[in-house]
């Protein structure tokens, strides 16, 4: 008797818990359902109630559109490869770097390690006027040269990589230099070929902050031809405030390219997200 | 002989250990530079900025000591709003954020089919420009057209609130977004902390007779403390710090409600162009965040119990 109370009970929670769950995952995709379906609309019908949510006549000029008001392509390029080269460069000198903080023996390590962690905490909100200041005097305001060198080193890209390389057994790099490995030959051939998860994990941060990145460029990008996607897209936003439907989109646009890269790579995201949580 | 054999070891094991710690400082050397010039000393000059008068135009700097700070908390009615905004925006968005991210992990961590697919719906907000999740809020909560006041209104709700648009309720939207945005990643957080609980707890929890509550409250509450350290520590610092969301929605409006410090510090500097002056203001949230950074820290090692 008792045991088949157990039963039911079990699955009227395991019901009430997928029901929930499907609601809420209703609440958090309707937005994007929301922006796709009216990027389809005539502007007219964008804001019709109730919400018609497949467009019976789908208007994918909108599409073809928004590239013709505002040059959505060179923002589009200008992400693209801001966003390529730190990620690449960032991944490259932190993992460098977090080698010889995890595993190479020298005076004053702890020292300049610490200059690293001390900073972690400091919100770039503390520093972004005198840094905006130095650029000025450096010629690297409206450059992207000036934001990637902004954006490249950073002190948590150093902590990630190093965190995972501690976790590495040095007796495997003491074999290697007794097979008469040098330092950067342990480097390319052991320490990054083991360390996938980490370099993923820094990719996927990298990527998703310097595509999304808003107030960098808008504080430091005043050419038109350098303006990144993000800056394009709330132009348009400004300038077309009363056309919906291709502010719709270009916010789409604007979001396939994280989307897609999270689409394959979700278990990373997360797994990230997991793994630096724990270790903080 | 013997003694020049030794001297030559030794000069061979000092030349050895020169070339190992030129090796390793070759490996640090690409990536220190760059900390150094773009992040260190921007952040060691932010403090001298703080005590100094400095104005794009006028190209001269102009020592004033404290100055800056005795203006911002004796005259500025700006800095005195945003601050408080700063922490209305703070104090809503952390607990609920943190309550709902747990609430959330809790059920995603039971074995659930198609759990993958809940995890990356509610993950995804979070890795999805600002820029373009923000207009479309916006466009679903404006006032006059938007899908959610026609909701309510069909639903006979005779004024809805007009959300961004509003002193009242522009403050609450803005929190709803950054909400919806990122409690997904926290729940990610919560997941992995949930995960090192020990099952023999649980267990030894049942034999007792324990309830569902009860288990919550002695078992998997204590025991993922550090994880609500370490998440209350990351939104209390994401709150502090954030202003872009309240640029791109309401530009700190209407009027200064939804001005917050990091705001007021981006206007002085790159609107009004008082370099010194938004130091000194930037210096007020570098302080606030190390004070409740080491509070925590305090905190964390008092409530942590093993």
């Amino acid at each position: 008797m008792e045991s088949k109370q157990k039963t039911t009970g079990y699955y009227v929670s395991k019901v009430l818990t997928y029901v929930f769950l499907i609601i809420l995952a209703f609440i958090m995709l309707i937005p994007f359902a929301w922006m796709i379906s009216s990027s389809l609309k005539l502007e007219k019908d964008v804001f019709a109630f109730p919400i018609q949510w497949i467009p019976t006549d789908p208007q994918w000029s909108n599409y073809s559109e928004i590239w013709k008001k505002v040059p959505l392509v060179t923002g589009f390029l200008n992400s693209t490869k801001l966003t390529i080269i730190v990620t690449i460069l960032q991944i490259l000198t932190s993992s460098f770097a977090a080698y010889a903080f995890a595993k190479l023996e020298f005076k004053g390590r702890n020292l300049v390690f610490m200059l690293y962690v001390m900073t972690i905490s400091i919100p770039w909100q503390v520093y972004m006027v005198p840094q905006y200041i130095m650029m000025t005097r450096f010629h690297l305001t409206d450059s992207h040269i000036g934001l990637i060198l902004m954006h490249t080193f950073t002190a948590t890209g150093v902590f990630l990589m190093r965190q995972f390389y501690m976790g590495i057994p040095t007796d495997l790099l003491e074999a290697a230099r007794i097979d008469g490995l040098s330092e950067y030959g342990i480097y390319a051939r052991i320490m990054l070929p083991l360390s996938k998860a980490a370099i993923a994990t820094l990719c996927i941060t990298s990527f998703t902050f310097e595509w999304n990145d808003f107030m960098g460029p808008l504080i430091y990008l005043s050419s038109a031809n350098k303006k990144t996607l993000q800056i394009m897209l709330r132009m348009f936003n400004t300038q077309y405030s009363s056309n919906y439907a291709l502010i719709m989109a270009a916010a789409t646009v604007a979001l396939i390219p994280v989307l897609v890269l999270f689409a394959f790579l979700q278990q990373y995201f997360v797994e990230g997200v997991a793994t630096s949580g724990i270790k903080g | 002989m013997a003694d020049l054999n030794k001297s030559d070891a030794a000069k061979k094991r000092g030349a050895m250990k020169r070339k190992k710690t030129l090796v390793a400082w070759s490996f640090i050397l690409p990536n220190l530079i760059g900390f150094f010039v773009f992040t260190f000393v921007p952040i060691v000059f932010s403090l001298f900025l703080s005590l100094c008068e400095w104005s794009a135009g006028n190209q001269g700097v102009k020592f004033v000591g404290f100055e800056n700070f005795r203006y911002m908390f004796a005259q500025d009615r700006s800095f005195r709003i945003a601050l408080k905004n700063t922490l209305y925006y703070t104090v809503v968005t952390v607990p609920l954020t943190l309550f709902i991210a747990l609430g959330l992990a809790m059920l995603m961590n039971k074995p659930l089919k198609g759990k993958t697919f809940f995890r990356s719906v509610l993950f995804f907000p979070y890795v999805a420009s600002l820029v373009a999740v923000a207009v479309v809020w916006m466009a679903l909560f404006n006032p006059e057209r938007g899908p959610i006041n026609g909701l309510l209104m069909s639903l006979g709700v005779q004024n809805p609130p007009r959300w961004a648009a509003s002193q009242v309720w522009a403050m609450p939207t803005i929190i709803g977004l950054t909400i919806w945005k990122g409690m997904g990643y926290y729940m990610v957080v919560y997941l992995a902390g949930l995960q090192g609980v020990p099952s023999e707890l649980y267990e030894a929890a049942e034999i007792d007779g324990a309830n569902n509550w009860e288990k919550f409250l002695n078992v998997t509450w204590p025991c993922i403390t550090p994880t609500t350290f370490f998440v209350l520590m990351m939104l209390v610092v994401a709150t502090f710090k954030s202003y872009d969301i309240m640029y791109i929605t309401t530009q700190g409006g209407p009027g200064e409600a939804t001005k917050v410090l990091a705001y007021h510090i981006f206007n002085s500097a790159f609107v009004s162009m008082k370099f010194g002056y938004a130091s000194a203001v930037a210096m007020v949230l570098f302080v606030i965040i190390i004070a409740l950074t080491i509070f925590q820290f305090k905190m964390e090692k008092r409530f942590t119990n093993y």
